[in-house]
């Protein structure tokens, strides 16, 4: 960074793909929604707390749905609880992404046997972009998925992919 | 006041066939009741004096399954100001698990009879809201009880794995 900002302290010009800024962007300053269902959750706070210090991604939890980019399902999902989550997915405007944290939300958890109440994985109410193992998982693992998905967010393209397309076109 | 005092006094307060049997390896001890001398029993523990049972600490139902066709209510009082202990247990049919509501003697009978009816489906005679209360209203069945088996789907979400 050190090197990026003598050069714009100069009044330099930097080219880039207008691609990569936008990715860079969105990448640089992932808001996730100040939310959680259960004890992941308080592994979401302690994220955020000054030791493990999530700001320094650019990562600041914002407490509306409409001002995040990042909904962090971070514990259990009930099916009273289901239609709120779904709710709150569809208020996040585009582009929007999903990290869901910990076993229970990734599949039910140690309820997904017998727990009667419990959504057996939020991926069957919202689609989910990185899945963050552990029971709960530690700041360190969360702050893994979501480096998975700013890596996931810098391969993305503005353009509609033409990979299937170029695919027929070959077979044809 | 001891388990035996306790006892004593209901017996001469009711007769000796109010309490149907006692267990005192329970903790705390407990006695049983029938259901339909429920209300004037609890009426009495909770305001004579030596007995004063002022807090209802908490409100159990138990599904004994099919084969037996019994369900159960235990209520563990508290007293307060005397500091002692006692468990009530009320034995009902499952067919028809049917008790009267202990709402007018404590006001946090409301909110645990509620649990009780939303996971095995007893029903409170005179409770002032009786509907669901952790479960979603459009629950179907009552998930505490032995013979319980989910719906396949809710709201579009399919429940098992």
């Amino acid at each position: 960074m050190g090197l990026l900002d003598q050069k714009l302290g100069q009044g330099g010009i930097i080219i880039t793909k207008f691609e990569d800024l936008i990715n860079w962007a969105r990448l640089s300053s992932m808001w996730p929604m100040a939310f959680g269902t259960a004890c992941c959750a308080i592994e979401f706070m302690s994220t955020q707390g000054t030791p493990y210090d999530l700001d320094r991604l650019g990562i600041v939890p914002r407490a509306s749905p409409r001002q995040s980019d990042v909904m962090i399902v971070a514990g259990t999902v009930t099916f009273k609880m289901a239609d709120r989550v779904r709710r709150l997915y569809e208020q996040m405007a585009e582009p929007r992404y999903v990290i869901s944290m910990g076993s229970c939300s990734n599949c039910g958890g140690p309820y997904w046997e017998h727990g009667y109440h419990v959504v057996k994985g939020v991926d069957r109410i919202i689609p989910v972009d990185v899945y963050v193992p552990g029971c709960p998982p530690r700041p360190e693992a969360l702050i893994g998925g979501l480096l998975k998905l700013q890596e996931k967010i810098k391969g993305e393209s503005i353009v509609a992919p033409k990979a299937i397309e170029n695919l027929l076109a070959k077979e044809a | 006041m001891t388990f035996e005092e306790i006892i004593s006094k209901l017996k001469v307060e009711f007769g000796e066939e109010i309490i149907l049997s006692t267990d005192e390896n329970a903790s705390p001890s407990c006695i049983e009741l029938h259901a339909d001398h429920l209300v004037e029993t609890m009426q009495y523990l909770h305001q004579t004096e030596g007995l004063y049972f002022d807090a209802l600490s908490c409100i159990t139902g138990l599904d004994n399954g099919p084969e037996t066709d019994t369900m159960e209510v235990i209520y563990n009082l508290y007293s307060i100001p005397c500091d002692h202990h006692l468990m009530v247990k009320v034995t009902l049919s499952r067919k028809e698990p049917l008790i009267d509501s202990l709402n007018s003697i404590w006001k946090t009978a409301d909110w645990q009879e509620r649990e009780v009816f939303d996971l095995f489906g007893i029903q409170f005679n005179n409770h002032p809201d009786l509907r669901r209360i952790l479960l979603p209203a459009d629950w179907e069945g009552f998930p505490l009880r032995k013979d319980y088996e989910h719906q396949t789907y809710y709201r579009g979400v399919k429940v098992a794995e």
